[in-house]
């Protein structure tokens, strides 16, 4: 299952337990995505970081 | 399946919105137990009002923004529902100010803090604790904004700095005693009054955090590091967390507690299996949840 990198168009490959809302790396370029659909598989650019974030 | 067992099933909630590798294990934990009927609650979508649902035993904070967490947690919470952590636990927990407040009155050895609202007073109270001093936002994490402070010239630039940021929550100046580390510190796991494990976390650079590069290596769990763990997450009411502390010449000193805390690094380095034994202890508290909604309902 793959799916299209939204920054660099490249082939993602998603891992076969993938959930939605997954964030994920591109190998070439880097970028943090999302997945946003399994079915068809999607990426979107992962939320930036904000202030709050944390544990 | 009997309508009986299906009635017994924990209603688990896991209240996130990116998941992470440490949401993505604790999802596929959950899923693997038959005793558990598990929702995942995205806080980007939910809509709560003030009697909210009542449809879960149990609601276990995953969520990445300490502040959606906060308020989920109060209304999920006062709805009957039993939170993992405690909106108190996440209030004190994600705020560091009240986490030093909570371990010092507990008696618990913690870095000397001081807290100022102005640049000028917060310059004054740097120049009395001496150089170096480590100044941070009181609601950060991951090593973000935090300074590590030399000089003089160094805290009127930074000051100035964070006077002009957008949030006023910049504008209240945490100032923590510095501790000569030796190039680590350790993160403790503690679930239901146990220190179940607990990892070194390893740098070069001041900042250990595993956002910032710390590597994890096996720390050994002394019943000193154990009671003091327990110790500190008495103190700040949390029952899932862990614990982050420096070592000195005068033993162990805590300097923060994390309550929806990640462990995929130190998943490296310990034995134990922490995204099971969380799940271990979400159904334990919705089983005692579900019997204590029986016993009122006699």
């Amino acid at each position: 299952m793959s799916a299209e990198c939204p920054e660099c168009g490249s082939k993602v490959e998603l891992p076969e337990d993938a959930v939605e809302n997954e964030i994920l790396e591109c190998a070439l370029c880097g970028v943090e995505l999302e997945v946003i659909s399994l079915s068809p598989p999607t990426l979107e650019l992962a939320p930036e970081e904000k202030e709050d974030w944390g544990e | 399946m009997n309508s009986q067992s299906e009635e017994r099933k924990v209603r688990l909630g896991l209240l996130l919105s990116n998941i992470r590798l440490e949401e993505k294990l604790l999802i596929q934990e959950a899923q693997r137990r038959p005793d558990v009927e598990l929702t995942l609650v995205d806080s980007r979508e939910i809509v709560l009002d003030l009697q909210n649902e009542r449809s879960l035993d149990v609601l276990l904070d995953r969520d990445i923004s300490q502040s959606r967490a906060m308020h989920a947690l109060q209304l999920f919470q006062n709805s009957g529902v039993k939170t993992i952590n405690s909106y108190e636990a996440v209030r004190v927990g994600g705020d560091k100010l009240l986490t030093s407040k909570a371990l010092h009155d507990a008696g618990i050895h913690t870095p000397r803090v001081r807290v100022a609202f102005t640049p000028e007073s917060a310059l004054s109270a740097i120049e009395e604790m001496g150089y170096p001093v480590v100044l941070k936002p009181v609601d950060g994490s991951w090593g973000r904004l935090m300074a590590k402070i030399e000089n003089r010239i160094a805290a009127e630039a930074i000051l100035e700095h964070k006077s002009h940021l957008s949030s006023y929550f910049h504008s209240v100046f945490y100032l923590q005693e510095w501790i000569q580390k030796p190039g680590r510190d350790i993160r403790a796991f503690v679930i239901e009054g146990e220190t179940i494990c607990a990892a070194y976390r390893v740098s070069d650079h001041w900042l250990t955090n595993a956002a910032r590069g710390g590597r994890a290596m096996e720390c050994a769990v002394t019943p000193e590091l154990h009671q003091l763990c327990v110790r500190a997450a008495r103190a700040v009411s949390g029952e899932c967390l862990a614990i982050d502390l420096m070592e000195t010449s005068n033993g162990f000193t805590v300097h923060e507690v994390n309550c929806a805390m990640e462990f995929k690094e130190s998943l490296k380095a310990v034995k134990a299996d922490i995204p099971a034994r969380i799940i271990d202890y979400c159904i334990k508290a919705a089983r005692a949840a579900q019997h204590q909604k029986e016993y009122q309902h006699v």
